[in-house]
């Protein structure tokens, strides 16, 4: 094979988070040699060889489908495993920070355990009974609708991005965040699903806080059109049952929304 | 709940240029409102027979100089426009699309993605005024309405005194209600309306296929938004000018 310029051995400069905590952290600079073809990832790998053995990084795959390697890569969320350097301008230092949302563990790990308690504020879904011939059926044209929701790695990002809770630490208590309206939008549309969990989105997951600027959407490794698909289908919903008086007027003549009358969910529905 | 403390990471990290998309939509709303401002005020100058300004459709007022609906409806307390200007405001200011550029470019909540939030405390749409936008599908229930009085404008600009024709004006009518529809149409509560609602499809294919036809150009909607608003605007400004006769109208006119 010949050697094109690019595939040329180079050094490259990394201002890396280290720290136990934000206020005495800081960066600290690195460089070391890069191959051609390696991601950021790789890159905090020699760093642990060569410079720093103790830096603290957390990883499961290197390929995108565990969600453990999240960071903030120039100043945006990403996963360090699927950013490769030549996506970065050569001639600049990288700054890898970790997630500014979550509490700080050491160096880039952070404590992504707020999104474990949210998760669990999420009624499961219950099934409606199956037909006649003992079998439950959903149909491809509902399936597809609510695949993409299912694509979700669990990296955090779009919550690590979602300036409600980023920018305002004292909303975290009322707000799910963007990838708990992805779940919640899943069992939503949910074709076989019993279970009303309208109210539980406005009241307790706050819904509203979110105002669809799309930071979620943008960050998203998944390419989950969260904001579009999952929020403000949602929010159409939460109109039709507490905003808007013809709706209203309709499910008291014409009965519910929908064709499976369902029964409004409580936290404790697990 | 484990609370953060992250002062030392509250610089903005990015390095890209992520004041510019802010910028152009301060630019590009900033200059619509002026125009829209400017020509909004106008008792004349919309009408150009057979083009009506977008404006100043439907003409309903008594100082109107052609009746949308072939007489006056209102008296003439304001200039046409005031009339029914109120509806598209409404439609705009509460779409989804613009609500996100708005609250990102003037509200700066936030200005980028990890670009921290200009205000200390926040809540959202969870309180006034911004639980106000929740009216959104009843100002599209409106503008559907007026997109078919549009529609009509359009059509009707092809009907010259004598006879069938098409002018630059009726191409730009007609360009202008296609992007309209397109805005309108590719709504994200239209979206909802046309099935979006349900759970199931099955056994509901003409609810699913209207579904599926918002949906393919929903993900456009903010392409459609740009396009309609230049497009009203490039209307208007042709009508005026050839009222004010800087230029002539090319026609062809079948008879
Ligand atoms: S669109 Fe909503 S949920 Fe997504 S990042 Fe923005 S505010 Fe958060
Ligand atoms: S929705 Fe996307 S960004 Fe959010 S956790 Fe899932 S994969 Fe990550
Ligand atoms: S290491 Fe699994 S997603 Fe990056
Ligand atoms: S007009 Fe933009 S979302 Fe309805």
């Amino acid at each position: 094979m010949t050697e094109t310029t690019e595939q040329v051995r180079r050094d490259a400069t990394v201002r890396v988070f280290r720290g136990e905590d934000r206020t005495s952290g800081q960066f600290v600079e690195y460089t070391v040699p890069v191959d051609p073809g390696m991601v950021v990832l790789d890159v905090m790998f020699r760093v642990q060889q060569m410079r720093a053995p103790d830096l603290a990084v957390r990883w499961n795959c290197k390929a995108g489908k565990c969600g453990s390697c999240s960071a903030e890569i120039n100043g945006r969320p990403k996963l360090m495993c699927m950013t490769r350097l030549s996506s970065l301008p050569p001639a600049e230092p990288i700054t890898v920070a970790p997630m500014a949302t979550f509490p700080l563990v050491r160096d880039l790990v952070t404590d992504v355990s707020f999104n474990y308690e949210k998760a669990k504020t999420i009624p499961a879904v219950r099934l409606a009974p199956p037909g006649p011939d003992g079998k439950r059926r959903m149909f491809q044209e509902e399936v597809d609708r609510v695949q993409e929701f299912h694509k979700c790695i669990e990296c955090f990002l779009c919550q690590n991005v979602c300036h409600v809770i980023r920018d305002h630490e004292e909303n975290k208590e009322a707000y799910a965040g963007p990838r708990f309206f992805v779940k919640l939008a899943a069992l939503e549309m949910h074709p076989l699903d019993t279970r009303d969990r309208i109210e539980m989105i406005r009241a307790r997951e706050g819904l509203g806080y979110c105002n669809i600027t799309k930071c979620c959407t943008e960050v998203c490794p998944e390419s989950i059109k969260i904001t579009d698909n999952a929020i403000i289908p949602l929010k159409e919903r939460v109109v039709s049952e507490f905003y808007d008086p013809l709706a209203w007027v309709k499910r008291r003549i014409f009965g519910g929304p929908d064709d499976g009358a369902k029964e409004p969910a409580a936290v404790a529905d697990r | 709940m484990a609370t953060t403390a992250l002062p030392a990471q509250r610089r903005v990290l990015r390095r890209d240029l992520w004041w510019l998309e802010p910028l152009f939509i301060v630019v590009g709303l900033g200059l619509f409102v002026v125009y829209a401002f400017v020509t909004g005020v106008q008792t004349s100058g919309y009408h150009y027979a057979p083009y009506l300004s977008p404006f100043a459709s439907p003409c309903i007022s008594a100082n109107c100089e052609t009746y949308s609906f072939g007489r006056a409806l209102l008296p003439a307390w304001f200039p046409p426009a005031f009339f029914v200007v109120w509806i598209p405001v409404a439609f705009r200011a509460t779409c989804y699309f613009l609500r996100r550029s708005y609250y990102r470019a003037f509200f700066w909540s936030p200005p980028a993605c990890a670009v921290p939030d200009a205000r200390s405390g926040y809540t959202g749409e969870t309180a006034f005024p911004f639980i106000l936008q929740n009216v959104h599908r009843y100002a599209w229930y409106l503008a559907a309405l007026l997109w078919v009085v549009d529609l009509y404008d359009a059509l009707l600009a092809f009907h010259f005194p004598a006879g069938f024709g098409i002018g630059l004006g009726s191409v730009l009518m007609i360009l202008d209600v296609v992007f309209l529809g397109l805005y309108v149409f590719s709504c994200h509560s239209c979206r909802y309306l046309c099935g979006g609602y349900l759970d199931r499809f099955h056994g509901k294919p003409v609810w699913h296929r209207m579904w599926s036809a918002v949906s393919r150009i929903n993900t456009r909607h903010g392409v459609f938004f740009w396009l309609s608003l230049l497009f009203v605007v490039l209307t208007d400004l042709y009508i005026r000018l050839l009222v004010a006769g800087v230029i002539t109208d090319p026609r062809i006119v079948f008879g």
